[in-house]
């Protein structure tokens, strides 16, 4: 369903993707895009949705390519890192906005429920606080039930109970036969949830395959501890570029 | 387009600037009526501060409100809206908020004063068109440059020097290159030096309505002399028609490449 092929993007001097292949179809599986700092993968779901141009390489989603096109985004549900809604306009007006752009659902009410927001609906989303805006934000991406679903850094802001809602809603979509895409700083997250491991570094892509596979490959017993010992293995190489950034040794997917 | 357009507006005629902003023309517009003698003389001081203020406000504005509509954007831009749709749709929200809140600030002491006369009525009309359209072609020459800045301070930085050298260094470098060639013919020259800034069209698009050959200047005198009031205000409508065309196409050139 979606095809990436070299994809390339600079940002100036700095290249943050460098010919990237990949390719998601649906089958009801997660995949956990990881990789430190800077390894390019914000820009590389920026680059699915179409908010970064890539200098090369192309797009395709559903067997059309996507440069400049706009409606296939129609097909994708997309849960940013950040974001921050107009001051002066209500938790309501703010969804029914997202509404007129995308269609009407119902979909909204079990998750108004779900997350308690059904006191702040008149309230003005500069009054929510991080976490509930948060839970607004997850309200606008699941209350519909297209065949993609692609996360940013879902937890950030959550509390427990939330957190959990999250889960569910993503094994939900999961069992659905949809594609989720998510990054995560949250290892015990990729390992509860996913099922595939895209982990790029310097902008390429280091290791692709099921989370069993990532353990077994550098002996592990935790997702966690197989990315810090690529991250030393890397960071051992005195030739990489990577050992001359100094990146310190612990552990920094974000 | 339309749809951001009135969410942008709705949330922007609930901010505390837009009734500031309103307020203060309010506020100044009675007091001159309080002060002033003849209607005239209200509607050339808010002339010369319409001048100053809308432009100046509607640059801040602009970058200010697109710099905190910055992450709104990025979630507008995974849904399936055209790009330029959505930036149209906030750049007119901005740009028609900031309008009515000078239209409405400015019209609200000049109905209770009965200031609206046959014989002033078009010249008060022209004056509130001049701060729409000033606000209009400041309001998307700011987004232009927030959108090729994404370093705030630069974005804001260089939104205040563009007001100042339309406001204040443009006249002054005008003024020194009048002084400096006064042995050759300058009416063409000065004309076409007026036309490249739209501050100067609208205050002379103003004063050849107004008649007042005082404040008129060199390039207002110029104007009139040569193409008469009619014509002289036709020609800097249309220049000032271009003037808000072009940063508009300016801002969509630069949606085509950019990343966000």
């Amino acid at each position: 369903m979606i095809q990436i092929n070299q994809l390339y993007k600079s940002f100036g001097k700095l290249e943050v993707l460098k010919g990237i292949d990949l390719e998601f179809s649906g089958s009801g599986r997660i995949t956990a895009i990881l990789g430190p700092n800077g390894s390019g993968k914000t820009t590389l779901i920026k680059c699915l949705l179409g908010m970064v141009i890539p200098q090369d390489g192309t797009i395709l989603f559903d067997g059309k390519e996507v440069s400049h096109e706009w409606g296939y985004r129609n097909a994708i549900d997309y849960l940013p890192q950040i974001t921050r809604f107009p001051d002066n306009l209500t938790v309501r007006e703010v969804i029914d906005l997202i509404q007129q752009i995308r269609g009407n659902t119902t979909g909204d009410r079990t998750l108004i429920q779900q997350f308690g927001l059904e006191k702040y609906l008149d309230d003005k989303v500069r009054n929510l606080s991080g976490g509930t805006r948060q839970k607004l934000n997850l309200t606008l991406t699941f209350m519909y039930d297209n065949p993609v679903l692609i996360l940013d850094e879902p937890s950030n802001g959550l509390d427990p109970v939330a957190m959990q809602q999250l889960r569910k809603l993503v094994a939900a979509r999961k069992a659905a036969g949809k594609i989720v895409l998510m990054t995560t700083h949250i290892m015990s997250l990729v390992e509860e949830m996913a099922d595939e491991v895209v982990f790029l570094l310097e902008g390429k892509i280091y290791f692709k395959g099921s989370v069993e596979m990532l353990k077994a490959r550098y002996g592990e017993t935790s997702v966690e501890a197989a990315i810090a010992a690529i991250l030393q293995q890397e960071q051992d190489k005195p030739s990489t570029q990577f050992a001359h950034q100094g990146i310190p040794s612990t552990l920094q997917i974000a | 387009m339309g749809k951001i357009f009135r969410y942008t507006l709705s949330d922007l005629l609930r901010s505390y600037w837009t009734y500031l902003y309103s307020g203060f023309f309010l506020l100044f517009t009675a007091a001159l009526f309080a002060f002033a003698a003849h209607t005239t003389n209200v509607i050339i001081s808010l002339m010369n501060v319409m001048l100053v203020l809308c432009p100046l406000i509607a640059a801040m504005f602009g970058v200010m409100y697109y710099y905190s509509s910055r992450d709104f954007i990025e979630l507008l831009l995974a849904q399936p809206l055209r790009r330029r749709d959505i930036f149209l749709g906030q750049y007119l929200g901005l740009s028609v908020s900031l309008s009515l809140g000078w239209v409405i600030g400015v019209s609200l002491p000049f109905i209770a004063w009965g200031g609206i006369t046959p014989e002033n009525g078009l010249v008060f009309a022209l004056l509130l068109f001049c701060g729409v359209v000033l606000t209009a072609i400041f309001a998307a020459l700011a987004f232009w440059i927030a959108l090729k800045n994404e370093n705030r301070i630069m974005g804001f930085g260089k939104a205040i020097l563009l007001w100042l050298f339309f406001a204040v260094i443009y006249d002054g470098l005008v003024l020194l290159l009048l002084i400096g060639f006064k042995d050759y013919p300058l009416e063409g020259a000065s004309i076409a030096l007026s036309m490249l800034n739209p501050v100067d069209l609208t205050r002379i698009l103003l004063l050849l309505q107004l008649d007042i050959s005082a404040l008129m200047g060199f390039t207002g005198a110029v104007f009139r002399q040569f193409m008469g009031t009619y014509l002289g205000m036709l020609v800097a409508i249309a220049a000032l028609s271009v003037w808000v065309v072009l940063p508009v196409w300016r801002m969509l050139r630069v949606l085509f490449t950019k990343d966000f």
